[in-house]
């Protein structure tokens, strides 16, 4: 069996149980040990699936000289069609796949106090990282769209069942948001299909390599104008769910209504689906293009940065300061692709993994004193070191690397965008990463300022004087995030080196081959 | 050996961090506090041990022009040709850098075993402390300007851990945001500063570095031997220079510095005195090839130093804390270092930056001594007479007192006197604009000697004016959760010999620690400045002969590390002590004229505020002429009332979901009819995307023959 089908499928597999065992369990009575029963094999099936991950990236191949995936199995899906039943990993997939199995056995770990229908959300927990897996693993169009469309529903659910008060409106925005984006991309997709076959000779596949391959180097396939809507169609499916500005507004109100481990999976993976399509997508498939909106995108996410930023900085709310300054990082990621440059890319890589870990984690924090106190705000908060130093320092810990604490993770991905886009030759991009570095004061001004008002200083509620600080469960969540934020921090190249060939070849079907440099003859 | 220089501290921070609290709970307050003092102190005395071997075993012995010692540890970062490692540069500058940071460090280290005693989260205290160490030791080793940011960042996130220390307390809280967000905005400028530094000389080294198998030589010797725009130069000078400010609390991005007294008194003294702030002025000297090359630079720095000098030492006499008047008289001090700086005095800057570390770390470390024998108490109008209280603070304190304010033969007449004169003399300049900073900084020498006597008579001279009633207000300034140990009113007493110790050797340090630098023209031969000098850059362009010898010297030079620019190898150390001889003569009545303003200035004080300890200044000195209020009108409220009302209430929420919503309502109503066909929440939507799907394919797959047919 292949390895990375494995990966994909063992959380589906998780969730039959899941069905079946509630039936075999029927005469038990005790709602508890039933719950707790659902609960532990959602947990022993994302703890499995991250563990054969791990042989993904120890069997990855990081001199593999591509195009197109390693580990990889094809076969085929439906023959009329074209379409292949076709996963494997490359460079960028590897890591965001290894991400999404990282994060939801924590994930897990953080819904253990849900307590309404444990059963079916934990079904629908283990759908979707299947759904996540196979977006990022998927190299057949039909097949990604297929995994990117199976994400939405579990995820509707989870916001609109098992979310707080305004719970149906949040998740209907979702929905709606993201369905409006995913149509108009699967529109693109089939004529994308169309006229590779045009260019292929009649053969028609939605083999994400041979696309690739016929769209980047036949420039004059697809008219310009036709071209240039396909690429719109494809973007706004991405930035949608990036989400990049103007079109983020879904973002706060998913964030606010989803439950934590929603919260978790939602900025750490999903917001990521965006940004790797664009990658995989946007970029190779329509490189002048891209190259032509490159300025107005840069434009789009420094203004993202800044806008988020601002915002973050003045929410009451803690889940939506958390949820804004996502919109704020994940400019810098939208900046560090359309820079095109080696650093940025691999900077924007880089960032999309470390946003997940450190955002993921500050929802995490967010959702451990809500189950105490049972509100997000701000204000009711206050002095809580005092009864939970625990805590505290991890959260300290986790908002610094948020921040872009040097030696924490999400120093380096902020830092190789800003160099990347400096240096980068799309017109003006200089001034981009003038403006987008702003986004580093700010970052630590709506971070600092709400760890002031959260952590430090005086109990001011009575409520809070008595919180107990975490149990064993909260930290076994928590502790990996952060051991994480460090590894990312000191040792980048861990992953930077597996992620460099694949990243420099998206790089160059836009750019060009790199011009050997003058003094390599020597 | 410099790896362990670096990493001692850090494990002693790791220790204590991780297993102090449980310490605390094994054996108690008393033995804790033995144990994490012992491995706190022990960690900086290995760094400290080593130190001093690596700089006067290894580096001193070494030729002069090549004293450079580089040890690779890792590499970090490597993307494309972008490369920053894990890897250290011991030469005379950051030699003397780690000497007086270990030194120092160990001395307050171990007076703060003893201020902190009786302190709850004493093992958090020095956990924190000794990633201070960590943090400033990367900074001045660092090879390259990444890992220098690492420590740059790392000792503001220590300093923003440790002004927090007091974590109950609202005014700490706020002054260690303060500290961090306005060092980022000074960050900010150094960030810019980096990239630039890559996009013009292709590495961000110190040294020279084998990057993708090309020799590549550092941006410095790249920026002394290499015909390069002074615009670029000029940039990143100035970028440079805005990091400086912020770390260094210059004008404009001075006003986090006074706050930051909210943290123990230790961390004033070590921290906010005698090493972080100074790391600006390190990075302006470590890259002064750039500067030299870009007077318009050069100038600004001059400025805002001498600005600042003057400016920060004219609020310090109007204020009435003691630790206020010492953060505004380091504020003024690193002004004068700064001056020396932006006239090319590289190595009078260093050597000021040495003394000041002496005898401010001793005068915070007095300041202390008097705060904990007060019972907590900061306010200098409730003290008065304490010199028979606390003879050893006092004595020390004295000297401490004539150092700062430049009084002949101490540490800090040396140091400042060397400036003033450069700045007098300096060619940097555009003509007189030397001696017109020369006239800023003997007025603000004069000041200096002026507010530091008025410290001194308001604390241990005059009536003992804190046996008055002073139930007013009380609770002042005093730390929050600190002191609880001593927290009851005895009289003023002496401190134990854990902080006297340390008051004693900063004493002695004080008093001859310029002899090190003293220059020819009195007689001296200025050692300091000989064994800096190669390690900066000079001002005045080399002759045209020199120069070339100085790239070929480079071209041969490409060894393990090409350092710092190499022009100075063959200077002649004769040479070295600047200037000819026509300027000595000069140069000596400039020594005598500096000398008669301190002595003026401290006669003037001795006799003004012996009569009037409790003068009040002028309201807007009292007010720090209410900068801090400036920016708050016309930065943080705006952009915080731009933020809530502007961006989120109405872009956010009026506009962008507002259109969201109509959309969406206009589809409900066009869908209402559907709705009812359907059941739950599932199917309905499944529907929706099969429908629509089915719906825009075959509209799609129409026009796309039709655009076939156009074809």
């Amino acid at each position: 069996m292949n390895l990375i089908t494995i990966t994909t499928f063992l959380p589906l597999a998780g969730a039959v149980v899941l069905v079946f065992l509630s039936s075999l369990a029927s005469r038990e009575t005790d709602k508890e040990s039933l719950d707790n029963r659902y609960r532990w094999v959602a947990l022993i099936f994302t703890t499995a699936t991250f563990v054969v991950s791990l042989g993904v990236i120890a069997n990855f191949d990081r001199s593999f000289a591509g195009p197109g995936p390693q580990l990889a199995q094809k076969v085929p899906w439906i023959g009329s069609l074209g379409a292949n039943y076709y996963v494997g990993v490359d460079g960028v997939s590897v890591w965001l796949a290894l991400l999404t199995t990282f994060l939801m056995p924590i994930s897990v770990l953080a819904s253990w106090g849900v307590t309404k229908r444990v059963r079916e959300y934990m079904i629908f927990m283990l759908i979707l990282e299947t759904g996540m897996i196979g977006v990022f693993v998927a190299w057949d169009l039909l097949l990604f769209y297929l995994f990117f469309e199976i994400t939405l529903i579990p995820m509707y659910f989870l916001i609109g069942v098992w979310g707080g008060e305004r719970r149906i409106y949040a998740a209907i925005k979702f929905f709606i948001y993201t369905v409006v984006g995913s149509l108009l991309m699967l529109v693109a997709i089939i004529a994308v299909y169309f006229y590779n076959a045009k260019a292929a000779g009649g053969v028609y596949s939605f083999d994400i390599v041979e696309i690739t391959k016929n769209l980047s180097s036949n420039p004059g396939l697809i008219p310009e104008n036709v071209k240039l809507w396909l690429w719109m169609a494809f973007a706004l499916a991405f930035f949608i769910k990036v989400p990049l500005f103007p079109f983020h507004t879904w973002l706060p109100d998913a964030h606010v209504e989803a439950p934590t481990a929603g919260s978790i999976i939602l900025a750490g993976v999903l917001l990521k689906m965006g940004t790797y399509g664009l990658m995989r997508f946007n970029l190779p498939f329509f490189p002048d293009i891209s190259q032509k909106a490159a300025p107005y995108v840069m434009a789009l996410a420094v203004v993202g940065i800044i806008y988020g930023a601002l915002v973050a900085m003045v929410q009451p709310d803690m889940k939506k300061l958390v949820a804004y300054s996502s919109v704020s990082h994940l400019g810098f990621v939208v900046l560090g692709i359309f820079a095109f440059t080696e650093q940025a890319m691999q900077g924007a890589l880089f960032q999309m993994l470390a946003h997940g870990v450190s955002t993921g984690a500050l929802f995490l924090c967010v959702g451990i004193v809500y189950e105490r106190r049972h509100t997000r705000l701000i204000s009711e908060y206050g002095g809580i070191a005092t009864p939970m130093p625990q805590y505290s320092t991890m959260f300290v810990i986790i908002a610094l690397s948020s921040l872009g604490l040097p030696l924490l993770n999400g120093f380096i991905g902020e830092f190789l965008i800003l160099l990347g886009a400096f240096t980068s030759p799309v017109p003006h991009a200089r001034l981009f990463a003038v403006l987008g570095a702003t986004g580093v004061i700010l970052s630590a001004v709506y971070l600092l300022w709400m760890l002031q008002r959260v952590i430090f200083g005086e109990i001011t509620k009575k409520e809070n004087a008595e919180l107990k600080d975490m149990n064993a469960r909260e930290k076994l969540a928590l502790v990996p995030l952060i051991a994480m934020a460090v590894l990312m921090g000191v040792g980048p190249m861990l992953f930077l080196r597996e992620s460099e060939k694949s990243v420099n070849q998206v790089r160059q079907i836009v750019t060009g081959p790199d011009e050997k440099s003058v003094g390599s003859v020597r | 050996m410099l790896k362990i220089i670096v990493f001692a501290p850090l494990v002693g921070a790791i220790i204590n961090g991780l297993f102090g609290k449980r310490f605390l709970k094994l054996f108690g307050q008393k033995t804790t506090e033995r144990l994490v003092g012992f491995i706190a102190c022990a960690s900086v005395g290995v760094s400290a041990a080593l130190a001093f071997t690596a700089f006067f075993g290894r580096l001193w012995p070494l030729r002069r022009g090549e004293r450079i010692i580089t040890e690779h540890f890792f590499t970090w970062l490597k993307v494309g040709s972008f490369q920053a490692d894990f890897a250290y540069l011991l030469d005379p500058l950051s030699g003397i850098y780690i000497l007086f940071i270990t030194g120092v460090g160990l001395l307050i280290h171990i007076y703060a075993t003893g201020y902190m005693h009786g302190d709850p989260g004493y093992y958090r205290f020095f956990c924190y402390f000794n990633l201070f160490m960590f943090m400033m030791l990367t900074l001045v080793l660092a090879d390259n300007l990444l890992l220098l940011f690492v420590g740059w960042e790392g000792v503001g996130l220590c300093s923003y851990l440790l002004i927090g220390y007091y974590i109950k307390w609202d005014v700490a809280g706020s002054a260690a945001k303060k500290a961090f967000i306005v060092n980022r905005i000074g960050d900010f400028g150094f960030m810019i500063a980096t990239f630039l530094v890559f996009t013009t000389f292709g590495t961000i080294s110190f040294v020279t570095k084998n990057i993708n198998g090309h020799e590549v030589s550092s941006f410095l010797s790249q920026a002394t031997s290499l015909p390069v725009a002074v615009g670029a130069l000029t940039t990143i000078a100035l970028l440079f220079f805005v990091g400086a400010t912020g770390k260094s609390a210059q004008i404009p991005l001075f006003t986090w510095l006074p706050d930051a007294m909210a943290g123990p008194t230790p961390v004033s003294a070590l921290i906010h005195a005698a090493t972080m702030v100074t790391a600006g002025v390190y990075l302006v000297a470590r890259c002064s090839p750039v500067f030299v090359k870009a007077p318009t630079a050069m100038a600004v720095v001059a400025v805002i130093g001498a600005a600042t000098a003057i400016f920060a030492a004219t609020i310090g006499i109007a204020q009435n804390d003691i630790k206020k008047v010492l953060a505004y008289s380091t504020v003024s001090q690193l002004g004068y270092m700064f001056l020396a700086c932006g006239v090319g005095a590289f190595t009078a800057g260093i050597f000021h930056v040495m003394t000041h570390a002496f005898f401010k770390a001793l005068l915070f470390l007095g300041s202390g001594s008097v705060i904990h024998g007060m019972s907590n108490e900061q306010d200098m109008r409730r003290m008065g007479g304490l010199r028979k209280y606390m003879p050893i603070t006092f004595s020390t304190m004295f000297v401490g007192w004539l150092a700062i304010s430049g009084v002949p033969l101490l540490s800090g007449f040396f140091s400042k006197d060397e400036i003033l004169w450069r700045a007098w003399s300096t060619e940097a300049l555009p003509q007189n604009w030397g001696k017109a900073l020369w006239v800023v900084g003997a007025i603000t020498a004069v000041i200096t000697a002026i507010y530091m006597t008025r410290l001194m008579v308001m604390t241990f001279w005059g009536s003992e004016r804190f046996t008055e009633a002073h139930n007013d207000h009380h609770a002042g300034h005093a730390g929050g959760g600190h002191g609880d140990d001593h927290g009851h009113h005895g009289s003023p007493h002496e401190s134990g010999w854990l902080m006297t110790v340390p008051l004693v050797i900063l004493a002695m340090l004080s008093l001859v620690g310029g002899y090190v630098g003293v220059p020819a023209a009195l007689g001296g031969s200025n050692h300091f400045e000989e064994f800096l000098e190669p390690a900066v850059a000079k001002l005045k362009p080399a002759p045209a002969v020199d120069a070339g010898a100085a790239t070929t010297d480079l071209v041969a030079q490409v060894e393990p590390h090409g350092a710092v620019p190499s022009a100075e190898t063959h200077a002649a150390p004769a040479e070295a002590s600047h200037e000819g001889g026509h300027d000595v003569g000069t140069e000596r009545m400039f020594t005598l004229i500096s000398s008669v303003l301190a002595l003026l200035g401290i006669g003037f004080g001795l006799r003004f505020f012996s009569r009037n300890p409790l003068w009040r200044a002028p309201k807007l000195l009292e007010d720090k002429y209410r900068v801090d209020e400036l920016y708050n009108a016309t930065i943080v409220s705006p952009l915080e009332n731009l933020s809530r009302d502007g961006l989120w209430k109405i872009v956010d929420v009026k506009i962008i979901d507002g259109i969201v919503n109509g959309v969406a309502r206009l589809f409900a109503a066009l869908a209402g009819a559907l709705r009812y066909t359907q059941t739950g929440f599932a199917r309905n939507y499944a529907a929706v995307i099969l429908v629509g799907a089915i719906i825009v394919i075959g509209y799609f797959i129409v026009s796309f023959f039709g655009i076939r047919i156009s074809i």
